[in-house]
């Protein structure tokens, strides 16, 4: 396959002018969540994690999907492209699990007291996050790139199955995640358990650094991609 | 067609195995050494023996399953035997079944050594029910060894298989490990056989489901 060497570059100085936004954007979100919100009334301070731990759930969710998705376009398409995006997504998908799986502990030893307990989203996370390492380990056990992508496509929708089956073992191994804030109803009246969801002054940030995590995958892929291109021009070139 | 190429090339896996014995010896031995690492690891004063039973069971089962399924492609790796199959006029789907049967089996004859064996050091008691966590056995290891035996196809191209295929497969082996190790613990509390059901239906479920992706995926992993 041809690739335009300047065509690559551009790719890379897109993907940087993104991710210089989407940094900017982080920025403003930690300006937002620590000066301009106030404390939420039962977690205090701990509260503020979530601008930065739920957005990269969100992120990193995103990112492994897309593996998956693209490992089936693989077998359809079999167009070594699909392959290059796949890998920038699943590593990005690793820095942003590598976020959570941080952040995640220091409010859970805040608010619950114990830095791993077992909660079901953190594990879910953490199991995800090693079959990915899983993937990156066979990737760079193979030298041939046409076995690489297939067999990186074999796993990706491997995982997408597996995803359900993880889901539900770690529901009924233990829960104690807080319910989701997002797109729940208000609580009638005559509930008194009912968790209320989030007021709009706490909301605000939060959806704002949904957005910030959005374009941040975005331009983190969009280099991995470019620098993807650029290796398996090489690897092309080498082949002879 | 199918299934007498896949009956067939299972048959050569299991003749070659029982010349040699290598792979079954191998994973007894590994399977009662762990038991014994789990006696010994654990605090006598504090924990009984048999509370520990279920968890420990399945440990020694899932990480003897990773010792037999590391041969069933290195076998073909020696005098390059893969090129063979894979020239003969043979599907890569029969080439999965046959695979996965003659997996299937190592792991159901380790397992029928290992089970007495984790009775006699837990102080399990035999009764009925132990025909009960064989049956959740087989169904686990029919779990097992779905993606096992299309990893250790993807492993065995890598020169680190031994240290890949624990690495791929274990993220994969979480959940029918949790449903069988729920089931055993049901079972050896005596509990009602209804609370059972749904762990069983669980491990079917996961069965089924990573059978039919593993075939589907295999002929993509052997194309060469």
């Amino acid at each position: 396959m041809n690739h335009d060497p300047a065509a690559i570059e551009k790719i890379i100085r897109r993907g940087r002018i993104i991710t210089l936004a989407g940094f900017i954007g982080l920025l403003g979100v930690y300006i937002l969540a620590l000066g301009y919100t106030p404390a939420e009334k039962m977690q205090g301070l701990a509260f503020k994690i979530l601008y930065v731990h739920a957005p990269a759930a969100w992120a990193m969710e995103t990112a492994f999907v897309l593996v998956g998705v693209v490992g089936l376009l693989y077998f359809w398409l079999q167009d070594a492209r699909l392959d290059v995006f796949a890998e920038a997504s699943a590593s990005v998908g690793m820095v942003f699990g590598a976020v959570l799986l941080i952040t995640g502990p220091i409010w859970g030893r805040t608010i619950w007291g114990a830095w791993w307990a077992w909660d079901p989203r953190l594990t879910f996370t953490l199991l995800l996050y090693l079959m990915f390492a899983g993937y990156f380990a066979l990737r760079s056990a193979l030298r041939d790139p046409v076995e690489r992508a297939r067999f990186g496509a074999v796993i990706g929708v491997m995982g997408m199955l597996l995803v359900p089956f993880i889901h539900l073992t770690v529901y009924l191994f233990r829960s104690q995640h807080p319910m989701p804030v997002l797109g729940r109803p208000p609580c009638p009246p005559d509930a008194p358990n009912c968790a209320p969801s989030l007021p709009w002054v706490l909301l605000k940030p939060l959806l704002i650094s949904f957005a910030v995590f959005t374009i941040l995958y975005i331009g983190f892929v969009t280099i991995r991609y470019g620098i993807g291109l650029k290796r398996m021009m090489m690897e092309e070139r080498d082949a002879g | 067609m199918l299934l007498g190429t896949a009956l067939v090339i299972a048959a050569k896996d299991l003749r070659i195995e029982w010349r040699h014995r290598t792979a079954f010896t191998t994973a007894v031995l590994f399977a009662v050494l762990v038991l014994l690492v789990a006696v010994f690891a654990h605090d006598g004063a504090t924990i009984q023996l048999r509370d520990l039973g279920p968890s420990v069971l399945w440990v020694v089962l899932s990480l003897s399953t990773l010792v037999t399924l590391n041969r069933a492609f290195l076998l073909e790796r020696e005098n390059r035997a893969l090129d063979g199959i894979l020239m003969a006029p043979v599907s890569a789907t029969a080439l999965f079944w046959g695979k996965w049967l003659a997996n299937l089996v190592l792991v159901v004859v380790v397992m029928v050594v290992a089970i007495p064996l984790w009775m006699i050091f837990f102080n399990i008691e035999p009764s009925l029910r132990i025909f009960g966590v064989g049956a959740v056995a087989l169904l686990a290891a029919a779990g097992f060894t779905a993606p096992g035996t299309l990893f250790s196809a993807m492993a065995v191209r890598t020169r680190f298989a031994e240290l890949l295929l624990p690495v791929l497969l274990l993220p994969f082996l979480i959940p029918p490990l949790f449903f069988a190790a729920q089931a055993t613990t049901q079972l050896l509390a005596d509990a009602p056989i209804g609370e059972l059901w749904g762990w069983l239906r669980l491990l079917a479920l996961y069965d089924i489901a990573f059978l039919a992706l593993a075939a589907m995926l295999f002929p993509a992993v052997m194309d060469q």
